[in-house]
């Protein structure tokens, strides 16, 4: 019988099995940003255990409130940075060369397909979108993973969604996976992965892939995942190529870690998406999903472009496509944050923060900041947001503030017409 | 290991979140004791009163998926520092039932119909349960009624609730 990617994964991971239903896996990498680690550490140096299991594999940005805006996040920037130095850990993206975690790790090649990676943060299901098997963990489950490398996970099941037809214009990865959230809700694939397949996913680039694995966890998935391709090495290959004599070796030796052709799915869902719309969420609740088409009209205050959901070069390309050459609504705020400092040169280059700025928006720094309301475009009680982030609970970007999702593309349009707008109408500028 | 029981509260709503348990702007906190007057203060639950309802509880009783959204392991803390160790619920978002076993607590998952009849039962009124982790039963009471619910807390959840948490197994096993 075959197996999924994740059931090889975790095969060659397995360093213990202590009970039923209980695999301990080694891990490849330990990802830390500066809101759930410092925690961790001062745990960690109060029971004498200050000590990390091998400091190349453990990786460490300031990414949440950067600069910090006050005392306390000072703080915790310190106790990052002082343990990133103490530690000799080498891979610690201070402000400068900070950005937002899950946009910065992989594209400083961190992600390998096959690798098992954790990090105390819920969106660490995005790096499944190499191949790997990436899982968001609480503070305990990060400790135990700097001081031992190790982590327990129920085994692998995986729900495989079969993505075939092709995208409408205007639709775009968001779109697919508000979509799919919509389908089979916030709890639909808790305790599983959702493992990514078909000619749509075949046809995305590595920056539309982690918007849909990114998401994953929105649906209660421990990890999203993408079976590596051509597309993959093609990413990688810089960070690779001393590893592999051709890009067709990397390629062979990524397909044996693929999940088979007659692996066993929990479930297997197949989806058209050629007649799709673009998406947005209402309410409070990532599944509450529908066509932008049935919230248009619904003002906005402000528009928020960034997270490592939807702040690659793609995302900012697609949504100065639609901005090219007008201006944004007046009583609307704009906010772009390129989600790490090479997308933000790269947009610099190709004239995109140009567009942006034109348009009115204010072009802030790599950082998560509004996401997650703490810095950097924080909502007032009652307004609402358009936001490309991935999450619309209740007072997430600020007490008492809305938030809708939506993709980059619907974004840019929204900002343009003071309202929730699909983006069709402004394409080529209007 | 901690100690489970006492005071029940029920919080009658399906996929409560961690940034309604805890929201994301106390997460600059450094200690947990800094949690404690804010757990579940964005809770959108009509007829909840966080400042009169928590006080004095030590068991919650709610519906399913409870936890989801973030990883924050603040959110088991805000719960530990106000003296709650142990949540009931059909179903738990992956991570934080994980973090819940991770700090020796419990995130103990009933069948649908049963946590029914604990809303039907014993919502609203002063209702106790005591725990029995080791014998799997819980006797809960209100005035004048009480029975005893199984359950069965087995494997890796069992034995790091023994340990005290997850530090404390991995650091003798691994
Ligand atoms: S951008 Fe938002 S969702 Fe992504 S890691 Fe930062 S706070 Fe979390």
């Amino acid at each position: 019988m075959g197996k999924t990617i994740a059931e090889k994964i975790f095969d060659s991971h397995q360093v213990d099995a202590p009970y039923p239903g209980t695999t301990v896996l080694r891990l490849d990498a330990v990802f830390c940003h500066e809101i759930t680690t410092p925690t961790a550490i001062t745990d960690l140096m109060a029971r004498g255990k200050d000590r990390v299991f091998d400091p190349a594999k453990v990786k460490a940005v300031i990414d949440h409130v950067s600069p910090a805006k006050d005392s306390k996040t000072a703080e915790q920037g310190k106790v990052l940075r002082d343990w990133a130095h103490r530690h000799d850990i080498k891979d610690f993206f201070d402000i400068g060369r900070n950005g937002v975690c899950h946009a910065i790790f992989p594209e400083q090649g961190f992600v390998r397909p096959g690798y098992t990676i954790i990090m105390g943060d819920s969106h660490t299901c995005t790096h499944g979108a190499f191949g790997a098997f990436a899982a968001g963990v609480g503070t305990t489950d990060l400790e135990v993973g700097i001081l031992k490398g190790v982590c327990a996970f129920k085994p692998p099941k995986t729900m495989k969604f079969e993505l075939v037809g092709k995208l409408p214009e205007g639709v775009y990865a968001k779109d697919i996976i508000l979509f799919l959230i919509g389908k089979i809700g916030v709890n639909g694939a808790t305790n599983m992965i959702m493992e990514f397949t078909g000619p749509v996913i075949d046809a995305m680039g590595m920056d539309s892939r982690m918007t849909v694995c990114n998401m994953a966890i929105e649906a209660g998935a421990t990890c999203g995942i993408c079976n590596p391709d051509a597309t993959t090495v093609d990413y990688l290959w810089p960070f690779i190529k001393m590893d592999f004599a051709s890009k067709k070796d990397a390629l062979a030796a990524y397909a044996a870690i693929a999940s088979d052709s007659d692996a066993q799915y929990e479930k297997v869902c197949k989806f058209d998406l050629s007649s799709l719309e673009p998406m947005a969420t209402f309410d409070y609740r990532p599944d509450n999903v529908k066509p932008v088409r049935e919230l248009a009209g619904a003002t906005v205050d402000q528009v928020y472009i960034g997270s490592c959901t939807n702040g690659r070069i793609e995302d900012l390309r697609i949504a100065a496509a639609v901005l090219k050459g007008a201006k944004i609504h007046a009583r609307v705020r704009g906010i772009l944050s390129p989600a790490t400092p090479q997308i933000y040169r790269q947009a610099l280059d190709e004239g995109l923060i140009a567009i942006f700025m034109d348009a009115g928006f204010c072009v802030t720094n790599p950082t998560c900041g509004a996401c997650l309301g703490m810095s950097n475009g924080v909502l007032a009680p009652k307004e609402v947001c358009a936001s490309t982030t991935n999450r619309n609970f209740y007072g997430r970007m600020g007490k008492g503030g809305m938030v809708h999702l939506m993709s980059p593309a619907t974004a840019a349009a929204t900002a343009l017409a003071g309202c929730i707008t699909n983006s069709v109408l402004y394409k080529g500028g209007k | 290991m901690k100690t489970f029981g006492g005071k029940v509260l029920f919080l009658d709503r399906a996929d409560i979140n961690t940034d309604e348990i805890i929201p994301a702007k106390y997460l600059t906190e450094i200690t947990k004791e800094a949690m404690k007057p804010h757990l579940l203060e964005d809770l959108k639950l009509e007829g909840f009163d966080r400042r009169r309802d928590i006080a004095g509880k030590r068991v919650v009783v709610t519906r399913e998926n409870f936890g989801c959204g973030s990883s924050r392991e603040h959110a088991p803390w805000a719960f530990e520092v106000n003296d709650i160790t142990a949540v009931i619920a059909p179903s738990f978002a992956r991570i934080f039932r994980q973090n819940m076993y991770n700090c020796g607590m419990l995130a103990l998952e009933l069948p649908a119909a049963t946590i029914e009849h604990l809303f039907k039962a014993y919502a609203g009124k002063e209702t106790t349960m005591s725990i029995d982790v080791t014998g799997g039963a819980i006797r809960v009471e209100t005035a004048g009624v009480s029975e005893t619910i199984q359950f069965s807390l087995q494997g890796f959840d069992a034995a790091l609730v023994q340990a005290g948490g997850w530090l404390e197994y991995a650091d003798s096993n691994y």
